[in-house]
């Protein structure tokens, strides 16, 4: 017997979807050509690979040699901070992030401190959200780079980024921003942005993993993180992963296309799904109430341990993250919930749920059941009684 | 080509038995009313464990006939102080003078194994049952012992 299983963790990573992968399949095997081969089987794929660098163009309104291929968020982001940060350093060594980047950004930039750089890691208010007085404070004459997410990964929180952009324009600055958890969801056109330079990957838009974009507005110079046989305007180097790239474009359409529609559906079964697990008591919804993106849910229980929830819930084939501390991997309360002042107590009971194209509001029924009875068996066991005080 | 044996966890399956099914965990409504020789509490909610024990003790020979606790933590932290509680109080219940050699090595080992990130929280469950047992030579007045095992004498209790 199949057991009941509910995936409620699409900010981690999505399936791929059949579309997506009928799409792929025959580039293993059929087309399999290297793109930079002088004969048919290589003009196959490097002709697949310029449809797919097309319609990702057309989807961000930009130039296609503004698309750089590579293998996924984290090196797009890499590549973007690290590439502006070495061609432009005779400009100025000053680099603009926030503390609630995704680890690819705040280790990326604390290596570049090392290197002599200066970074300054803006505060967010308690909902997430930075502030652009905080932002235009923060800059100086040698400041090179802005780099701000679209949406955090672990709160959903959408940041104010066309006003960023305009700020960084009025400074002539570089303007970086990781779209990864944006593109499912939001808009995604470069020139409404106003962003230079922006992070995209296939492993949360239901496309493969291991592949992503860097969009780099054509005049901004970056320096190349990998050399070699000089593909990708010899800007990123490496035989070109065409299956990948070929799945990436067409997840990325269906996104883009089905946004809209997705997103007014997944909106109303969060704030359904919000508003029933508020009734506990002792919870908190961690983040923004309404700039939040359509799947995120990130909520606390006080009394109880973020780990003790997510297995009680793996038990029964609900699959969700915590959203803080004491993981498998990790002991230290989540720098996301720090930085927008969730007491360590709290930000210990919190958990992750990311909703997807497959939930409906059976499978949030369920796991709101599942939910109740969890935070009571949990209480029950614990020695703390917050939620009782309350 | 066999098939590995499916791995579903990350913990061994004594720590998902104790997890799952906790065994001596006491209600806030048994508390009320329990008659406990010794009560102790370790850790703190910042830090993301704390368990607190509660003791009778069997005063002609010093044995811990029951043990009782609550836990804030982790699957590893909750798993810890359930399999303790059995440790303790299997055989008419563990001599004082034993329970208080307990290290967090030998919850580990009765634990078949932790997740080497994880051993900081069983070090916890040991930690608080000799906070209940101090508790309990504090409220039988055994200088001695507290001397002893404590190097403390009639200071008040928690450390």
């Amino acid at each position: 017997m199949a057991k009941k299983e509910v995936y409620l963790d699409n900010a981690a990573t999505t399936p791929v979807r059949k579309e997506v992968l009928r799409e792929m399949i025959d580039y293993f095997n059929l087309y399999y050509g290297n793109p930079s081969s002088f004969h048919n089987k290589g003009k196959e794929a490097l002709d697949a690979i310029q449809s797919a660098r097309k319609k990702i163009a057309e989807i961000l309104n930009c130039k296609q040699n503004e698309i750089i291929f590579c293998s996924g968020g984290t090196e797009s982001v890499n590549f973007a901070i690290k590439g502006v940060a070495f061609a432009n350093k005779e400009k100025g060594n000053h680099i603009i992030t926030t503390k609630i980047e995704h680890h690819a950004v705040l280790n990326t930039c604390e290596f570049l401190e090392r290197d002599g750089f200066n970074v300054t890691y803006l505060d967010v208010n308690k909902n997430g959200i930075l502030d652009i007085e905080k932002l235009k404070k923060a800059i100086t004459y040698k400041t090179i780079l802005i780099s701000v997410m679209y949406a955090n990964n672990e709160i959903g929180t959408i940041q104010p980024i066309r006003e960023i952009a305009e700020v960084a324009k009025q400074h002539e600055i570089f303007f970086h921003s990781d779209a990864c958890q944006a593109a499912e969801y939001l808009d995604l056109n470069v020139n409404n942005l106003g962003v230079d330079l922006m992070t995209l990957n296939g492993s949360k838009i239901y496309g493969p993993k291991g592949i992503g974009i860097l969009f780099k507005k054509e005049n901004i110079k970056v320096e190349p993180l990998i050399h070699g046989g000089g593909q990708e305007f010899g800007l990123r180097s490496g035989t070109e992963n065409v299956p990948y790239i070929v799945g990436f474009a067409k997840a990325l359409e269906l996104a883009q296309k089905e946004r809209e529609a997705e997103s007014k559906r997944l909106t109303e079964l969060r704030d359904y799904f919000i508003e029933e697990l508020l009734k506990i008591p002792g919870t908190f919804l961690n983040g923004h109430s309404n700039k939040r993106l359509p799947n995120n849910i990130n909520i606390s229980f006080s009394d109880v341990e973020g780990e003790s929830i997510v297995l009680y819930l793996n038990e029964k084939g609900i699959y969700v993250s915590t959203g803080s501390a004491c993981n498998s991997k990790n002991l230290s309360v989540s720098h996301v919930l720090k930085a927008i002042g969730i007491p360590y107590e709290i930000a210990h009971g919190s958990i992750r749920i990311s909703l997807g194209r497959e939930t409906t509001k059976r499978d949030i029924n369920y796991t709101i059941r599942q939910i109740r009875k969890t935070i009571e068996k949990l209480r029950e066991i614990s020695p703390l009684k917050f939620a009782k005080l309350k | 080509m066999k098939m590995k044996k499916k791995q579903n966890w990350f913990y061994s399956e004594t720590v998902k038995k104790h997890f799952f099914h906790p065994k001596n965990f006491i209600t806030d409504k048994e508390a009320k009313k329990y008659k406990a020789d010794g009560i102790g509490v370790i850790g703190n909610a910042v830090c993301g464990d704390v368990m607190k024990v509660w003791i009778k003790v069997n005063k002609e020979d010093e044995r811990i006939k029951d043990m009782r606790w609550q836990t804030f933590g982790c699957a590893s932290a909750i798993a810890t102080t359930s399999i303790l509680s059995e440790m303790v109080t299997k055989n008419k219940g563990m001599k004082i003078e034993d329970a208080l050699k307990i290290k967090p090595a030998d919850i580990v080992k009765n634990l078949k194994y932790l997740p080497a990130i994880k051993v900081h929280c069983s070090v916890l469950g040991d930690k608080a049952l000799r906070e209940a047992i101090k508790d309990y030579f504090l409220r039988t007045k055994q200088k001695d012992k507290l001397i002893k095992y404590f190097n403390n004498s009639f200071d008040k209790k928690g450390g």
